[in-house]
């Protein structure tokens, strides 16, 4: 069992003829992910690897192959529309990788993408893995993950890699790892996720990465208190950051006295969540909770 | 990226927003020459990019050229929150009968820009919003509509009384959006919007902050960029495409990935250090970037030791170590450095790095202890 993404993935990979696309098709299809399709505009007809097909847009390989997931790893100027195109084609979960999208473009392709039914994860993520199902729609480096029980949800890419190679090597295993994005305007939040894993069967504990800026976690240590029986663990980076710098993602910013990394964990300890203050704290307060998340 | 005032006001002007006539001067000279020309009293106004320019004494009222000289010359020596005023924005004085707050924002929560309005301007919004929360006011924008006239004729009728006022008040709102979605801005804020006692509205300050992700479709702005009124290491890790901000410690890092990072800064205080900087080198592993991020760091002469903290998803660990190596040849002497390599290839990482004087360590925590324990 996982979320979003398991056996039935039907994969199309939107720039999968580009130095990253092409990578990381490759690495996908040898994790065991079912890629489908591939997209470059002026590039249909060819085969990737020769084998998977690539087309000129996304409703043709959506009409030829039955894709209902996509990844992208097309360049930020052009990232937004292609998300719209997946949108359109009627892919129903579209995945965008690309880092440095103008918000002004994500804010007209968010209700866009909601218009259609779809869901976006990202932008600016290493997207997700099942490794119950071994199936990866992402960037993540695979070797890190071990089947197991509890669920991660991160807005960062390195840090949740970080802390999963913590967890496996603390004898924890993963049902879902998610990487939410670390851009202001996102398509699917903690809340979102934590919903999801809070259905899933598999899941019976979660880790939540959060940082600095915004107001996603606060939001999100709000909705397990009133919502989950699961328990969280959460991490908040950016305990150290100076207020108004961008801390390298775009979102990661402390305006003012909002945003702060000290206001998030109050949040969740005020919500009953279990709030490590180092990365190394994760497994064994995930151990404390008494859920079985050994594998 | 933050603009000046007088930047910011050029934007506004494009779009139609009321401001007063006013120059910028580099020199007391050139202060005097433009109060000269305008004929009436003006006020000197540092441009530097940090709130509270008029509460450090950067913002004056001159009746005429002789005292704009001498206002100008004040002012353009000082240092306000570290920065050096290096232009002072002359401008005719304008009347105040009442002082409203316009801004324009992206919301995160709602995914949406938002006006924010309140009738008590001139005052630090957030300010009101803590003490006095209703008193501001919100409006969600359709971005794919914009602002309608009749939600800004609407919101204009909340902020004053006079109809005549009103009327003038909407449209500046329209085009402080224009304003705000042509830039690309994070934030487009004028405060204070001010009505004069003859019933008059001008904006006599404002505020533009536009989104970096947008700068390469916004080269007039771009253009815009202050180079002196930022760290030279934030300047030069910018063209190298890497993330960098000066702290105030003594332990440099270099890491892989945004989130990494913070918690590399933040794990070097909970260890009893405290950290030289933030800074990512991001998801490629160009060995020039390890040189760039290697200069920029030895140049800080508070750096004591240096930790290195690579998770090689994408990031291959043997291309992060032949970069160490190259940069490292160049320094004669450099402070202690730790490397930590996980990840793709490193082994092979580790190998490379047998040559050099580097403490080794297979955590994170591990090599953030040592880190600290070599700063002292």
């Amino acid at each position: 069992m996982s979320i979003l993404v398991d056996k039935n993935t039907r994969l199309v990979v939107q720039g999968i003829t580009g130095r990253d696309g092409s990578f990381h098709a490759s690495q996908m299809l040898d994790y065991g992910t079912n890629v489908v399709a591939g997209v470059t505009p002026g590039k249909g007809g060819q085969r990737f690897q020769d084998t998977v097909p690539i087309f000129n847009t996304v409703k043709a390989a959506v009409e030829e192959t039955d894709a209902n997931t996509s990844i992208i790893y097309v360049r930020a100027p052009f990232a937004a529309d292609a998300v719209c195109e997946a949108a359109e084609a009627g892919v129903r979960l579209i995945v965008c990788i690309t880092e440095g999208i103008p918000v002004r473009d994500m804010a007209r392709a968010l209700p866009y993408v909601r218009s259609h039914g779809a869901r976006l994860i990202g932008p600016n993520c290493p997207g997700l893995i099942s490794a119950q199902e071994r199936v990866k729609v992402g960037i993540l480096p695979t070797e890190i993950f071990n089947p197991g029980t509890v669920g991660v949800v991160s807005r960062s890419g390195t840090l949740t890699y970080e802390v999963v190679f913590q967890l496996t090597e603390g004898g924890i295993g993963q049902t879902t790892c998610v990487g939410i994005g670390g851009d202001p305007l996102i398509g699917t939040n903690f809340i979102d996720t934590l919903e999801m894993f809070e259905k899933d069967d598999s899941t019976y504990a979660v880790a939540l990465i959060g940082e600095i800026g915004g107001t996603d976690e606060q939001d999100a240590a709000d909705f397990i208190a009133k919502n989950m029986s699961k328990p969280v663990v959460a991490f908040i980076a950016g305990q150290t950051a100076p207020e108004g710098k961008r801390m390298g993602h775009a979102g990661a910013i402390v305006s003012g006295a909002s945003g702060t990394a000290e206001e998030k964990m109050k949040a969740f300890e005020k919500a009953g969540v279990r709030v490590a203050r180092i990365p190394s704290d994760i497994a064994p307060l995930l151990k404390e909770t008494g859920a079985n998340v050994t594998a | 990226m933050k603009i000046h005032e007088y930047q910011a006001k050029e934007l506004f002007r494009r779009e139609g927003v009321p401001v007063p006539l006013g120059e910028v001067a580099a020199t007391p000279a050139e202060a005097r020459s433009i109060a000269e020309r305008y004929g009436k009293p003006v006020v000197v106004k540092s441009q530097v990019l940090v709130g509270g320019r008029g509460k450090a004494g950067g913002v004056k009222l001159a009746k005429d050229p002789d005292e704009t000289e001498k206002q100008a010359k004040n002012i353009l020596g000082m240092t306000i929150k570290g920065l050096p005023v290096n232009k002072v924005l002359i401008t005719e004085a304008v009347d105040i009968a009442t002082e409203i707050y316009v801004g324009v924002i992206m919301d995160r929560a709602s995914q949406r820009p938002v006006v924010i309005a309140s009738a008590a301007g001139g005052v630090e919004i957030e300010e009101v919003a803590k003490e006095n929360p209703e008193a501001i006011l919100r409006l969600q924008v359709d971005p794919l509509y914009g602002i309608m006239p009749f939600q800004s004729r609407a919101l204009a009728q909340e902020l004053h009384d006079d109809p005549s006022v009103v009327k003038q008040i909407a449209p500046i709102i329209e085009k402080l959006y224009r304003a705000f979605d042509r830039a690309d801005a994070s934030l487009a804020e004028i405060n204070p919007l001010v009505v004069t006692p003859t019933g008059g509205v001008v904006a006599i300050d404002a505020k533009v902050n536009v989104d970096d992700s947008a700068l390469y479709r916004q080269k007039d702005i771009e253009e815009m960029r202050d180079l002196s009124a930022e760290d030279p290491g934030e300047t030069e890790s910018r063209s190298a495409d890497l993330s960098f901000v000066k702290l105030d410690g003594n332990v440099g890092c270099v890491v892989n990935g945004a989130g990494l990072a913070m918690a590399t800064m933040d794990l070097i205080q909970t260890y009893g250090g405290e950290p030289a900087n933030f800074l990512d080198i991001g998801g490629s592993s160009n060995p020039e970037k390890v040189v760039t991020a290697l200069n920029i760091i030895m140049r800080d002469p508070n750096v004591k030791s240096i930790f290195i903290n690579i998770f090689g998803g994408i990031t291959r660990c043997d291309d992060v170590a032949r970069g160490l190596v190259t940069a490292f040849k160049q320094f004669d002497k450099t402070p202690p450095v730790v490397v930590r390599l996980t990840g793709t290839n490193e082994a092979e990482g580790r190998d490379i790095l047998r040559e050099m004087e580097l403490t080794s360590a297979t955590t994170m925590d591990d090599g953030i202890k040592k880190a600290v324990e070599l700063a002292g």
